[in-house]
């Protein structure tokens, strides 16, 4: 194996995104058990000491989030994985995290819920609670991918993204995803894309830790690089002081989310397969995206036009690209493993140009490609 | 090409071992693409557990298995469960021990004490997954034997290694006279 | 104000939120003069706080600073901590945020004896809330959640913090500065986890809703109810009864966790999977 230049591997979706995460550069990890999520926490235990990083074992998953920004703003790059339960818990964090621009990754693989659920049974009904599962205004970007090789280079994009716009990103997988071995390609070192955080320019006396540049995103200085900054969880100003002034909390809170908005282009990620003549679509992502796929040949096979848009960013949503498609095609359906959480959203983006329905499944098992078939043709009628 | 295989029977009989080693055999050393996933209950030993591998000879979509090709069963339980989901002219292969009563198939049918044989021959419950492998793999032909034997090289830790060589060899002579035998 | 310390001061964030007679400052006051009386470069130092009066020290200190949330402090300080062993961490926590919210966090820093220190400024209320009982307010007192009487056990942090396993205990109060110091300052240099708790006054939720209107009042309450550890170990268990030994409590050397944490990079590097 070994001879070969490029490195192949059967990889459980889990120790992928063990292995998409030290590419990326990864060198701390906090965690806490919880199925399906732990092979990623032994992964890094594993893996990170003899790269010199550093894995954490932490007393609860609170403690787990909090630990990895603290990691994160002293400089190292910084991830942690749950499932539903643990995620719950993390919110908390999260918002610290949104609201002082802390580079960091949450992987939540997913399990039906809510409360404990079924822990061993995959669910995508976490997709709402990764958009908005923190309280206030706040920018989160969310990233869900479908096979095992795009989950190693997904999560390569998630440090990169949290790196680049200094903000939490989610990355969700689900009990299929995270535990479905596939072959992998590694990518070697040279070819993968590793973005750090921009460092302050200016001299110690005039940094100012929250004043951005034009892409909105303020340059980081890490604790102890001689750039001495307050980080507080209390909305503040450019200088990085708790402020009541209503202009500055005002920049702020609409700054965070901006930066997102703004660089839209670069953090929404998509795949669009045999839409060109399609009259109908499906919206798909994660697991759920690779029975769709299947769907598609199917019915075109029984002569139906049926295309597939795979989200791989579920937020910043992909409004454009859903406006066209619903200018395009008479029917959208949004085949999901939880009773319609992102269908809400492509109806919103459709404002009304096609049909857009929902195709649930909540019982535990993946969609089948069958399935989404029979609820095109029984439409269709 | 797209097969599906589904290996099914009971936690802790090591089917997702067995699954994990196809798979490895089928992509890493035959050059299909291969798609492995499980499942399972929340207990570590005894329930239900299912491992399924997809085969094919282009990118594999939907992962899980849509009708078998092809089912081990371990335990009667499993076999009434997923023979459902067999393809008519699939196969289908029971372990005698536990399998007393084959449900009407029309398919091929192979039968052989698996475990009785782990047990007696191999002296080790254990390696049942290993033999039942061996068995699979020389009446489908679904991966080449070298594919198999490289990837329980390198799945399975040394100590144990030569244990497991020789449940797979006998697995291949097993399923050598259960096709001279149909 | 002292010249010594005025220097690690973040001058424009002044004035303060604290109420007139708060003890806090005497303790941010402490803090500072042991950190200079050790001569740690600012830029060594973090400070992590939680959520509370106490924990606005952070934003009037000139280091790298942390106001995180509520009970999460030593978490965070541990990410810290473990990405940069170099750095000083220090957490600055009230007795709501550790004891409460940050008790389970508090059990596990101790447990694991990182190389931080931990001051607890303990007022014995929520203060920045206005007045709530907290698990360091004494049985049989008034807060604003408790108006018939605090009915609940009142935690001892010290003896929580050496069982836990902790290397460095100590407790003193605002009433004996000069002993505060002493005691923050024997902390700091410790390497493993250390505890200072500074018995703390709060005239305004505290004392007023207690019938201590003034802070020449708490103060001399404090140091009432503060013994000092050789002679309280010579108290009836009546005469202890609303008392509070100071003192230091323990004081040794363990494996440090940062420390052992590098024998476990050693141990994998020797393993070999990762060059």
């Amino acid at each position: 194996m070994s001879e070969k230049k490029r490195l192949e591997k059967i990889l459980q979706g889990n120790e992928a995104c063990v292995e998409g995460a030290i590419l990326a550069g990864v060198r701390f990890f906090a965690g806490y058990p919880i199925t399906p999520a732990s092979e990623i926490a032994e992964g890094m235990a594993q893996r990170l000491p003899a790269l010199g990083g550093v894995f954490m074992q932490m007393e609860d998953e609170i403690a787990s989030m909090a630990a990895t920004i603290g990691a994160s703003l002293a400089g190292a790059k910084a991830m942690t994985a749950s499932s539903g339960p643990g995620i719950c818990l993390k919110q908390e964090n999260i918002g610290f995290a949104a609201i002082c621009e802390v580079p960091c990754v949450i992987v939540n693989s997913q399990r039906g819920g809510p409360s404990t659920g079924l822990p061993t049974k995959p669910a995508q009904a976490d997709v709402m609670q990764a958009r908005w599962g923190t309280h206030g205004d706040h920018p989160m970007i969310v990233l869900s991918p479908s096979d095992v090789t795009e989950v190693l280079n997904i999560t390569i994009k998630a440090i990169n993204f949290s790196e680049k716009y200094r903000t939490p990103v989610m990355l969700m997988l689900d009990e299929v995803i995270s535990h479905m071995r596939e072959k992998v390609i590694i990518p070697p070192k040279e070819e993968i894309e590793i973005i750090d955080r921009k460092k302050p320019t200016v001299v110690k006396e005039d940094f100012l830790p929250y004043k951005a540049d034009d892409d909105l995103v303020p340059p980081m200085a890490n604790f102890g690089s001689g750039y001495r900054y307050h980080v507080t969880g209390l909305v503040h100003n450019e200088k990085g002081y708790p402020t009541s002034n209503n202009k500055e909390i005002d920049y702020l809170i609409r700054r965070l989310t901006n930066k997102v908005e703004l660089n839209k282009k670069d953090i929404i990620l998509e795949e669009k397969y045999l839409l060109d003549d399609a009259r109908v679509a499906i919206v798909a992502y994660g697991s759920v995206a690779r029975a769709a796929e299947r769907t598609v040949k199917l019915a075109r096979e029984k002569g139906i036009k049926v295309g597939l848009l795979k989200l791989i960013t579920l937020w910043p949503f992909s409004d454009d690209t859903i406006s066209q498609l619903a200018s395009q095609v008479d029917l959208i359906v949004v085949p999901e493993m939880n009773l319609g959480q992102m269908v809400r959203e492509v109806q919103r983006a459709a404002e009304g140009k096609c049909r857009v329905i929902s195709y649930s499944r909540v019982d535990g098992e993946l969609i089948n490609p069958l399935e989404i078939l029979a609820k095109i043709e029984e439409e269709g009628k | 090409m797209r097969k599906e295989i589904c290996l099914s029977g009971s936690g802790g009989q090591g089917l997702i071992l067995a699954g994990i080693i196809l798979a490895e055999a089928a992509g890493i050393h035959d050059g299909f693409e291969v798609v492995q996933t499980q499942s399972y209950g929340p207990e570590a030993r005894g329930g239900a557990s299912r491992s399924e591998v997809v085969i094919s000879d282009e990118k594999i979509d939907y992962p899980k298995i849509i009708k078998s090709d092809i089912l081990l069963a371990l335990t009667q339980k499993a076999c009434y469960k997923y023979i459902e989901n067999l393809k008519e002219d699939g196969i289908l292969l029971v372990d005698s021990t536990d399998v007393t009563k084959i449900p009407p198939f029309k398919g091929r049918v192979y039968q052989h004490p698996i475990t009785e044989d782990a047990i007696k021959v191999l002296g080790n419950q254990l390696v049942a997954n290993i033999i039942s492998l061996g068995i699979l793999v020389q009446i489908s032909e679904i991966v080449s034997k070298e594919a198999l034997k490289q990837a329980l090289q390198t799945r399975i830790p040394e100590r144990i290694r030569d244990l497991n060589k020789k449940a797979l060899e006998y697995g291949f002579q097993i399923g050598e006279n259960l096709i001279n035998i149909t | 104000m002292n010249n010594e310390i005025v220097q690690y001061l973040r001058k424009e964030m002044f004035p303060n939120i604290w109420c007139p007679g708060c003890g806090i400052g005497i303790v941010l006051g402490a803090m500072l003069r042991a950190i200079h009386s050790i001569g740690w470069e600012k830029d060594e130092i973090v400070m992590v706080s939680g959520i509370g009066c106490s924990s606005r020290i952070t934003g009037y200190v000139d280091f790298n600073t942390m106001n995180t949330t509520h009970g999460r402090a030593l978490p965070y300080a541990t990410g810290i901590k473990m990405a940069n062993p170099s750095l000083k961490v220090i957490t600055v926590m009230g007795d709501g945020d550790c004891a409460a919210i940050g008790g389970n966090h508090f059990i596990h820093a101790a447990r694991r004896n990182i190389d931080i220190t931990a001051i607890i400024i303990n007022n014995m209320i929520y203060g920045m809330t206005g007045g709530q009982y907290s698990p360091l307010t004494p049985t049989g007192k008034i807060g604003t959640t408790a108006p018939y009487g605090n009915i609940d056990q009142c935690f001892d942090l010290t003896s929580l913090a050496v069982s836990a396993g902790a290397s460095y205990v100590a407790r003193s109060s605002v009433f004996d500065v000069i002993q505060a110091t002493r005691f923050i300052k024997k902390a700091f240099l410790k390497k493993g986890f250390s505890v200072v708790e500074i018995i703390s006054d709060c005239p305004i939720s505290f004392g007023r809703i207690n019938r201590m209107r003034t802070p020449a009042e708490m103060l001399e309450w404090i140091k009432s109810i503060t013994v000092p550890k050789n002679k309280w170990e010579k108290l009836t268990p009546e005469e202890k009864e609303g008392k509070l030994p100071t003192g230091e409590f323990l004081d040794i050397n363990i494996p440090e966790y940062s420390k052992n944490y590098q024998e476990v990079c050693i141990r994998a590097q020797q393993g070999g999977k990762d060059k």
